[in-house]
């Protein structure tokens, strides 16, 4: 039973459907319209999955550029605007809890000479706005504020944080990777500048995602190549995979988002109730509607995660022990927690395939996991 | 399902040995802490004749090798003499357990320390220690032994990333030789930290990377 939906997906059959013409059929190279018809047809097929992607954030097909998926498009964005700002300002604000793609791409920069200022967050996760305004000098180029986290699911007010950027008429790059089809966006209405998304997390093709870029941003492309996607990301396109994430794009329901957002709920409140010294990580109503987070004191989340793969659940948690760097969660460190709260941290995010009898049982799981490695903990007695 | 951990490591962090408290032990320890990650606790029962744990158990706040660590320990010391037991080292404890992945080899130390404080701790409360030792540099890297590279599971003097310490008055340098942002720097840094602080003379620990 799959509950880690936050890290990747399980591919939607419907998407290899409408992928499989592009490796068999039309898997030419996109031609220009003066290309042969095969080539043609590619780049109608390119062309179409485009303006889905770019109308389901309403903005123009024009504005959407296809990378290898999120970590690419915000290392786009961040490196890309810098890159074309020239001497015009050398400041980037990012916040603390960004995922890695934007907080190691403002790290790069920063050794490149840029200035970047970390905004904090409160203790749900949400974004210091005074701090943010404060934060901005004449120098600052770039914002580059998540719409939701990656671990514990907290939603930004990015349209506040828009609109603040407006006003001091600073670009504005969120990373939406985690909210994309599941929460509303609209770069009109919110003014952003620049926006990641990606199909992994929406039960589309790995490997594929997209920079919503405003018309008239400044960028410079970071990897030399072609002329491809308006001369700003080279490379041979990945047409089966844009047509795999337009078809992700179009199966996201309404209904499937409620649908979601109930078991979220579910696992939530039960982990709360039936877990004794549990706590939630992030805001309880600002979070993505497949996001549940808590903190399970005085035992470790590797333990958790192994004993739970032992009774097949896949998890995730911000224990050091479980990271590649060894290091705890820069995120619930970011949410005023210590080392204990991060080293006890479960993210369970759910998706398509997960059924609420899923919920019940991986609860009732956690809750037996929990209890018998209280037992051996030295802690909480 | 698919792990990293051999058989064996599974079989004690499912079914730990000898867990819980002595309620009245000659010996205890409790080493890491719930701020920096891992914790273990170590009690002890000895025999003031012979000088043999007759009884051991332990509790762990840690993640499957600190857990399956702490129960081999257990199992390797009882009935020893504290002077066999102390010569438990986390290379013994690994190959009982049929290996460990090497990146977990920080977790897993922390139980082969707690068996030789709570063996210390006895040593103190029945007068077998007199003088505390002041530290000295050979003392810093013996500690600095028991910070492992996640690299390669050996220890961090081993493996050469220790490029100079440095001891002045209580204050404790220590150059790694590693850039700030190598993938593992900030666990390393921590576990130094962790390692040399505890030390009674020393006040202030300082690390540095190389660029």
């Amino acid at each position: 039973m799959y509950l880690d939906n936050a890290s990747a997906t399980r591919m939607d059959e419907r998407v290899l459907e409408a992928m499989k013409p592009y490796f068999f059929d039309l898997y030419a190279v996109a031609t220009s319209e003066f290309g042969y018809s095969i080539g043609i047809e590619a780049k109608e097929a390119l062309d179409e999955a485009r303006k889905t992607i770019a109308l389901s954030v309403n903005g123009s097909p024009e504005e959407v550029v296809f990378t290898s998926g999120s970590t690419e498009s915000s290392n786009l964005a961040l490196k890309g605007v810098a890159k074309a700002s020239g001497k015009k300002g050398r400041h980037i604000i990012v916040s603390t809890i960004e995922d890695f793609p934007v907080l190691n791409s403002a790290k790069a920069l920063e050794k490149q000479g840029f200035e970047v200022t970390y905004v904090g967050v409160d203790e749900t996760g949400l974004v210091d706005l005074q701090q943010l305004k404060d934060s901005l000098t004449d120098e600052t180029i770039l914002v580059s504020i998540q719409h939701a986290n990656q671990e514990i699911g907290a939603i930004q007010d990015i349209k506040a944080i828009g609109k603040i950027c407006k006003e001091h008429d600073v670009l504005f790059h969120t990373d939406a990777t985690h909210t994309f089809t599941r929460v509303p966006l609209d770069v009109r209405e919110v003014q952003a500048d620049l926006v990641t998304v990606s199909a992994h997390t929406i039960h589309g093709p790995k490997g594929i995602g997209g920079l919503y870029i405003r018309k008239g941003t400044p960028l410079s492309k970071v990897m030399d190549g072609g002329f491809q996607e308006f001369n700003v990301r080279a490379g041979l396109e990945n047409i089966p995979g844009a047509v795999g994430f337009a078809k992700a794009v179009e199966l996201v329901t309404p209904e499937e988002n409620t649908r979601l957002k109930e078991m979220r709920d579910s696992l939530i409140d039960q982990l709360l109730s039936k877990v004794p010294d549990t706590v939630l990580n992030g805001h309880r109503e600002k979070r993505v509607p497949q996001n549940a987070n808590v903190t399970f004191h005085y035992v470790e989340g590797e333990s958790i995660t192994l004993h739970l793969d032992m009774r097949g659940f896949a998890v995730s948690t911000g224990s050091a022990c479980f990271s590649r760097s060894l290091e705890a969660s820069h995120v619930i460190m970011g949410i005023g927690g210590d080392h204990e709260r991060a080293h006890g941290s479960v993210r369970f995010t759910v998706g398509r395939y997960n059924t609420i009898d899923e919920v019940n049982a991986v609860v009732e799981a956690a809750a037996e996991v929990v209890e018998s490695l209280r037992r051996i903990s030295p802690l909480g007695k | 399902m698919k792990t990293p951990y051999s058989e064996i490591v599974i079989e004690h962090f499912k079914n730990p040995r000898n867990v819980g408290k002595i309620e009245d032990p000659d010996g205890k320890s409790t080493e890491g802490s719930p701020a920096c990650g891992d914790m273990v606790s170590v009690y002890i029962k000895v025999d003031e004749k012979t000088k043999k744990i007759t009884d051991i158990k332990f509790e762990s706040y840690g993640c499957a090798s600190n857990i399956a660590t702490g129960s081999i320990i257990t199992e390797l010391a009882k009935g020893k003499t504290i002077a066999e037991a102390k010569k438990i080292t986390w290379k013994h404890a690994s190959e009982a357990l049929g290996g460990l992945p090497p990146v977990k080899a920080h977790c897993s130390v922390l139980a082969v320390e707690g068996l030789r404080a709570a063996i210390q701790d006895y040593e103190e409360r029945h007068g077998l220690i007199t003088e505390r030792e002041p530290t000295t540099i050979e003392i810093l890297r013996k500690r600095l032994k028991h910070v492992m590279n996640p690299l390669t599971g050996l220890d961090v003097v081993r493996t050469e990333l220790i490029k100079d310490i440095q001891l002045k008055d209580g204050t404790v340098k220590v150059v790694v030789d590693l850039s700030e942002d190598h993938q593992f720097a900030a666990s390393i840094k921590e576990d130094i930290r962790e390692k040399i602080e505890p030390l009674w003379d020393v006040t202030e620990v300082t690390v540095e990377f190389l660029d």
